[in-house]
């Protein structure tokens, strides 16, 4: 075993993971490692050759990989340590226990930042039943094989649910030959973000059905067909006008789940909603010496807030290192009314703007969110339309953050839905 | 013309645990199969279950080969390196008129030999299995009820047997066959004829289609379909037994199954069906298994279930094992009715026929050298921090993780497609190893095994597949 000691240690060199080493190191960390199981940085971003990211943290519109690259670079400047190729296995304590070629490593840290991303929702977590051919993908993992490996996966698709990937997977497809027969999504509303249906699916004429489900594949080698059904408002397939549509392929982008099982060998403890660590406004965890951000904390939908988001773990992971972070009592930070979850899910009374991520439960217009606590109102904002695919933010000001107390709701309230 | 001693058609678990025990003899034995891998279809997709054979019909062939073989298993599971664990099955009696059925079954059990099957107090069992129903009224208690990778432990004797001299020919169906005046001639695949002095039917599923080539089939096979869930490690409610209904003659029920490599098993359904290959998992199906499990185990989390799949049953017409040294062509033994009762009896079949092939006139001769034992492929991710790295220094692809939800190595995912026998397809290296088993179901790691498996194999990514010739993984 080889013994290694940072005072700051990131798994994960994706986004999240190099935003906050990069933020570690410019607030003070001394020596920033990070563990990176591929042999590049970049994480997911790598596959994402599309363009739109960074319009909200560089103010230009960039593909996945020169997002990726502007830190990458940046994160070198910067003089932090990198570990390819290697996995981390398990968090004892203060130890990350990794592998690579070498060896077993013990990786002692002062403060660790978990920056893992996340992995995709299977056909086996939504039950859905038929044949087990091949030419079954998650989207993630299409766009993989496609992008980064130079592979056709299929010549007729059908995409299952609306998310992101797969609607951005639906023009890829598209642009690569393949016919596309419908994105099929089972709510009676998008997953994803309503400027990804227009550039992907409307500019492309890709159909999409709402409040349909896959109730059959068949194919006993590959794919051959898959039969869908409208649902009822119970999301129960109405059999009767049930449709069969020939394809070779199906994708599946039916969610994210963040990747926490090393969180879970550390004993943190975790969301049942978001599925993420629970944190407080230092997007430090129950294990003080254990921070997380991006999306093994919660799943974001613009890389913009990971980096936001990231910079922040990594700067209070540093000052945690170094001892200076402060510990007082924290509140509790929940979703109320028209909300489904709130990340940090704690907070504690500090002279510093306390940034609120959440999504929304349902869709809805002319949408009034609210923040208070058991004093009252802290804030509210007012949006035209709200839908539960955009993460919404609310930043409580320093001068309001110094006095919280009780517990923290932030509530969304439609005049229509 | 490819010729052998004896020809095995089918290298599911009946037929490669024969090849093994043919293989200790100077014999030449040829195993074909029409799947790329051995492991059959009734033999991988089932519980992993070694099971007494309390309560069998008393005094049938199958009670007594399961009753010989469930004793050598654990031996054989020893020799070949094959996990087993040793957790034994709790049936909780839920409904007074179980009671009755409970004392019949420990009638059986008594006359089949298995002392230790007793019926216990609802305390007892609680106490054995806190998960269970409170409201249960007893229980059957088995403590040598056993479960076993079956993927390994099938693959296990074919890669002993193939060690042993055995040839295995895969991805060679049995087309048809010259039969004349009581002879086999020929026995024709697409990869050419093959002859041998003597042609065991193995073939599972589909042994009445071979048996009928030789004119020798008054027996029918119903495919009876069985669904399953797989649950993930973490999943917070895991038995420590196998947790099965009180058994009809029919069926053993729905069953909640501890595994060997942490993931529960949840099923089977037990629905006759046309199609051999119907492997399709159905909405009604699972949603059955669902209710009556939870019925047992109430605190079941089915949302942390990893997959689902289906394994298809060999179902007789009559029903019961079937051995028979045909008196029409001599030479031909066909093996029928070997349902899930067969993992376990496996091995007492393979003495058994080869007994008789003894009674028959072979002259059985010892083989110089045979290899008795076979090592496993070393895991790493149940390796301690020093053992790993050993296996590292040794050789470093031990360091590479390629699966990381099961923690599956570059080194392990080698071993499984070189050693003989060895993986073709992703599914081959998913029951060797578990790369693409876990929770993300080969999201990850899929794309590189393609990479591994094609240059390793030496053919281009595009010829890479799920299983048997034609599941593509790409489009070409």
């Amino acid at each position: 075993m080889k013994d290694f000691s940072y005072p700051v240690v990131v798994v994960g060199g994706g986004p999240a993971g190099m935003a906050a080493a990069i933020s570690a190191k410019e607030n003070g960390a001394e020596k920033v490692l990070v563990i990176e199981r591929e042999n590049r940085l970049g994480g997911i971003l790598k596959q994402c050759i599309h363009a739109g990211f960074g319009l909200q943290y560089f103010g230009e519109e960039l593909s996945g990989p020169e997002y990726a690259e502007r830190f990458a670079v940046k994160a070198k400047e910067a003089g932090i340590e990198f570990m390819l190729d290697t996995t981390a296995l398990e968090i004892r304590e203060q130890t990350l226990v990794c592998v690579n070629t070498t060896g077993v490593l013990h990786i002692n840290f002062g403060a660790l930042v978990l920056a893992m991303g996340c992995r995709e929702r299977t056909r086996a977590n939504l039950v859905i039943p038929g044949s087990r051919a091949a030419g079954i993908y998650s989207a993630g993992t299409a766009q993989k094989l496609i992008n980064i490996y130079g592979h056709k996966v299929g010549k007729e698709v059908v995409i299952l649910g609306s998310g992101d990937i797969g609607m951005i997977m639906a023009r890829r497809l598209t642009l690569g030959g393949a016919k596309v027969k419908a994105v099929v999504e089972i709510m009676p509303y998008l997953a994803g973000l309503a400027r990804n249906k227009a550039q992907c699916l409307d500019d492309f004429d890709i159909p999409l059905l709402l409040s349909h489900t896959v109730v059959d594949i068949t194919g006993v080698d590959r794919v051959e067909s898959v039969t869908i059904a409208p649902v009822d408002e119970n999301r129960k397939p109405i059999m009767e006008k049930a449709e069969v549509i020939d394809c070779d392929t199906i994708l599946l982008s039916v969610g994210l789940i963040p990747e926490n099982e090393l969180t879970r060998s550390a004993d943190v403890t975790l969301s049942g909603i978001t599925k993420g660590a629970v944190v407080n406004q230092y997007k430090q965890t129950d294990k003080p010496y254990i921070f997380a951000c991006g999306n093994v904390l919660h799943v974001n939908d613009l890389v913009d807030h990971v980096s936001h988001e990231s910079e922040d773990a990594g700067k209070y992971a540093a000052m945690y290192a170094a001892g200076k972070l402060p510990t007082v009592d924290q509140i509790e930070v929940a979703p109320g009314e028209g909300v489904r979850y709130v990340c940090p899910q704690k907070a504690s009374p500090a002279d510093m703007p306390i940034d609120l991520y959440f999504r929304t439960a349902a869709p809805g217009r002319n949408t009034t969110l609210t923040v208070s606590d058991d004093n009252g109102v802290l804030i509210t904002k007012k949006l035209l339309v709200t839908t539960p695919g955009t993460i919404e933010k609310m930043t409580i000001p320093a001068d309001k953050a110094k006095n919280i107390s009780g517990k923290i709701v932030v509530t969304a309230v439609h005049k229509e839905a | 013309m490819n010729k052998s001693d004896v020809l095995i058609i089918g290298a599911g678990a009946v037929g490669c645990a024969l090849a093994r025990e043919l293989s200790k003899y100077n014999l030449s034995v040829t195993v074909v199969d029409k799947n790329d891998d051995v492991g059959g279809d009734a033999s991988k997709s089932n519980s992993g279950l070694f099971s007494t054979s309390a309560t069998m019909p008393v005094g049938t062939l199958e009670c007594r080969l399961r009753t010989i073989a469930h004793s050598m298993i654990m031996n054989v599971c020893k020799e070949l390196d094959v996990p087993v664990i040793e957790c034994g099955s709790i049936a909780p009696i839920l409904y007074p008129d179980q009671l009755e059925t409970a004392k019949g079954l420990t009638e059986r059990a008594f006359q089949n030999g298995v002392y230790d099957y007793e019926i216990l107090p609802a305390k007892d069992i609680l106490e054995l299995e806190p998960t269970l129903n409170p409201e249960i009224l007893g229980g059957i208690y088995s403590p040598r009820d056993r479960q076993a990778n079956q993927f390994i432990f099938v693959s296990a004797l074919a890669e002993n047997a193939a060690e042993n001299g055995v040839e295995f020919v895969l991805d060679c169906p049995v087309t048809g066959m010259d039969v004349k005046d009581g002879k086999i001639y020929a026995v024709h695949t697409p990869k050419g004829d093959f002859s041998a002095t003597w042609v065991i039917n193995a073939a599972g599923l589909h042994c009445d289609e071979i048996s009928d080539m030789v004119g020798e089939c008054d027996f029918k096979i119903n495919p009876r379909k069985g669904e399953f869930y797989v649950f993930s490690h973490d999943t917070p409610v895991k038995v420590s037994h196998i947790i099965s209904s009180v058994p009809s003659p029919k069926t053993r029920g729905v069953l909640v199954i501890p595994t060997v490599d942490n993931n529960m098993l949840v099923g089977p359904t037990a629905d006759d069906v046309e199609d051999k290959t119907d492997v399709k998992t159905t909405s009604g199906g699972l949603a059955s298994i669902k209710a009556q499990a939870l019925n047992m185990v109430p605190g079941l989390r089915f949302e942390d279930t990893i997959t689902q799949f289906v394994g298809v049953r060999a179902a007789r017409t009559p029903e019961g094992y079937d051995i028979r040294f045909s008196e029409k062509v001599p030479g031909f033994i066909g093996i029928s009715g070997v349902r899930s009762t067969g993992l376990t009896a496996s091995i007492g079949i393979a003495f058994y026929v080869v007994h008789g092939m003894k009674e028959a006139g072979l002259e059985l001769v010892r083989k110089e050298g045979w290899k008795r034992t076979r090592k496993g492929i070393v895991r790493f991710a149940d390796a301690t921090d020093a053992e790993k790295d050993a296996l590292i220094a040794e050789n470093p692809l031990y360091g590479k993780i390629v699966c990381r939800c099961e923690q599956v190595t570059e080194a392990e995912i080698l071993q499984a497609i070189n050693r003989p026998v060895g993986a073709k397809t992703m599914d081959a290296i998913k029951r060797r190893v578990r790369a693409g088993m876990g929770r993300c179901q080969g999201g990850f790691c899929g794309p590189t095994v393609i990479e591994i498996l094609a240059r390793e194999l030496g053919i281009p990514e595009e010829e890479v597949r799920k299983r048997g010739s034609k599941a593509f993984m790409l489009d070409k």
